[in-house]
């Protein structure tokens, strides 16, 4: 954490150094101008889903869901003395949701199934417009009662005098996983207890004998969390191809270790014993996608994604994208779009009691079952040259889709996002 | 990891090979479409949140590629 923080910080200074290398040159040209709020934006949505392959219950049992996610964020602009532009993001998030499997982390279906999660962040983007570099750094926070996660991240960007951006971007995620385990499996013995949940031992006397289970002798800081730190080296190429096409080449290498399984997943094996999923502690991802925007005539768009994605799991996807904004005026768009997905099974991945006893590896999360997924729906843009009557909302976008899984889970989800200005 | 090595130098070639405009300020009218944006609407990110949970593969997209949540 510290080296992390120190080289976030040293990151900043080296290039606070380079870009200050401009600043007699252009001081007199520019008046500083203070930081003024630019734009507010709020993304709201509703999400509901439904299947019968729940994690919880070890592959089976419903996994109906309703989430209600809010966001709300600041733009801040400013210049400096030098000429440079200050960006400033601030945000947060607020989301609750309704899980009904989450009510059988207690085998009696006791448990709460709702949920809240809180996620501020904050980034600032320091631009030197005149030569087209960037430099920014940010943070994120997010907790909810199982998971809490700590993120710092650093960028650079380039442009060149062809229509080129380069963009590249480190980040790294400290997460803390809350080992709450289903109520029958709560660990008794240091034996039963896998290596990085040592520290659980601490309150196993009490836990096994009510627990939080029942919300009556446990409260939220007795639970030890394990660690979950997930490294990210991202790596964006945007081009200008002529006056109507654009694209993006975008590369994602990433690191995770620590618990990376979640304590409340049961797994069923063939002789009908039962145990929490035990995943590897580590796993390298690589995915690779593509983008292709290109503005057909006066009216038409046609946006398009390609994603290919590996990881030493044993999982391959690829995921394909399309959608249509279509200008009925210059000011209001509906846009038409699909998405297909498929993936490759991970190689520890069995369904409901059908793992050996033997395996080392075991998991019934149907997130890394093979399957192939469907999304479609409409984007719908409106944003009137001076606001909605004259108004600070400038821009309203309403996003309906429908999602399909060949494991027949499927939801809704309809979201809202307001800009002001 | 082989077919990735084939993407990358497929795309590299591309990148060398195809011949690209130098489109001026004043001309990228178009371009600047809110609509061509070269990235995911703020509008979506519920929806991708919820993939990141219910399928495997992640990143790529501006987004999340596994931290953060109790997700993939």
């Amino acid at each position: 954490m510290k080296k992390i923080s120190l080289t976030v910080i040293g990151l900043y200074l080296f290039f606070l150094h380079a870009f200050s290398q401009t600043t007699d040159q252009y001081k007199s040209m520019f008046n500083a101008r203070p930081l003024k709020l630019e734009e507010v934006n709020l993304v709201t949505s509703y999400y509901n889903q439904d299947g019968n392959h729940s994690a919880v219950t070890g592959g089976i049992g419903t996994e109906k869901v309703i989430d209600f996610a809010n966001m709300l964020e600041l733009k801040l602009v400013g210049y400096g003395e030098t000429g440079l532009k200050h960006t400033i993001l601030a945000g947060i998030g607020v989301d609750h949701h309704t899980a009904a499997s989450q009510k059988y982390v207690s085998a009696t279906g006791a448990s709460s199934p709702n949920g809240n999660r809180v996620y501020p962040s904050i980034n600032w983007t320091v631009e030197n417009e005149k030569t087209g570099t960037e430099f920014g750094i940010g943070s994120y926070y997010s907790h909810e009662y199982n998971y809490s996660s700590f993120a710092l991240d650093a960028h650079v960007g380039f442009k060149n005098h062809s229509g080129g951006e380069f963009q590249i971007k480190g980040s790294a995620y400290l997460d803390q996983v809350k080992l709450i385990y289903p109520s029958e499996l709560i660990p008794t013995t240091s034996a039963s207890i896998l290596p990085y949940d040592q520290n659980i031992i601490k309150t196993n006397a009490s836990r096994s004998t009510g627990g939080y289970i029942s919300g009556s002798t446990i409260t939220e800081i007795d639970i030890p969390s394990s660690p979950r730190n997930t490294y990210t080296g991202s790596f964006t190429y945007n081009q200008i191809i002529n006056k109507e096409a654009q694209f993006a080449v975008l590369l994602d290498l990433v690191k995770q270790d620590g618990y990376l399984g979640l304590p409340f997943h049961r797994v069923y094996f063939k002789d009908m014993s039962v145990k929490v999923e035990n995943l590897p502690s580590t796993r390298t991802k690589i995915p690779i996608g593509l983008r292709f925007n290109y503005f057909a005539g006066d009216n038409l768009i046609v946006k398009s994604y390609y994603r290919y994605y590996t990881d030493d799991w044993g999982l391959t996807a690829h995921t394909a994208s399309i959608e249509l904004p279509y200008k009925i005026t210059p000011f209001f768009s509906i846009a038409p779009f699909y998405r297909f997905y498929t993936q490759t099974a991970t190689k520890y991945f069995a369904p409901y009691a059908t793992h050996a006893i033997t395996d080392q590896y075991y998991t019934s999360n149907y997130a890394s079952a093979a399957f192939k997924s469907h999304f479609m729906g409409t984007n719908i843009r409106i944003a009137p040259p001076n606001g909605f009557n004259d108004s600070f909302l400038s821009a309203m976008e309403i996003r309906v889709g429908h999602y399909t899984q060949s494991t027949d889970l499927n939801s809704n989800v309809i979201s809202f996002h307001f800009t002001l200005k | 990891m082989k077919r990735i090595y084939v993407f990358l130098s497929s795309l590299t070639a591309l990148l060398f090979t195809s011949s690209c405009e130098t489109v001026k300020e004043y001309q990228k009218n178009k371009l600047n479409d809110a609509e061509m944006a070269l990235s995911t609407r703020r509008v979506e990110r519920n929806e991708l949140n919820f993939m990141s949970y219910k399928e495997g593969a992640s990143g790529a997209n501006g987004g999340k590629t596994g931290g953060g949540c109790g997700c993939n």
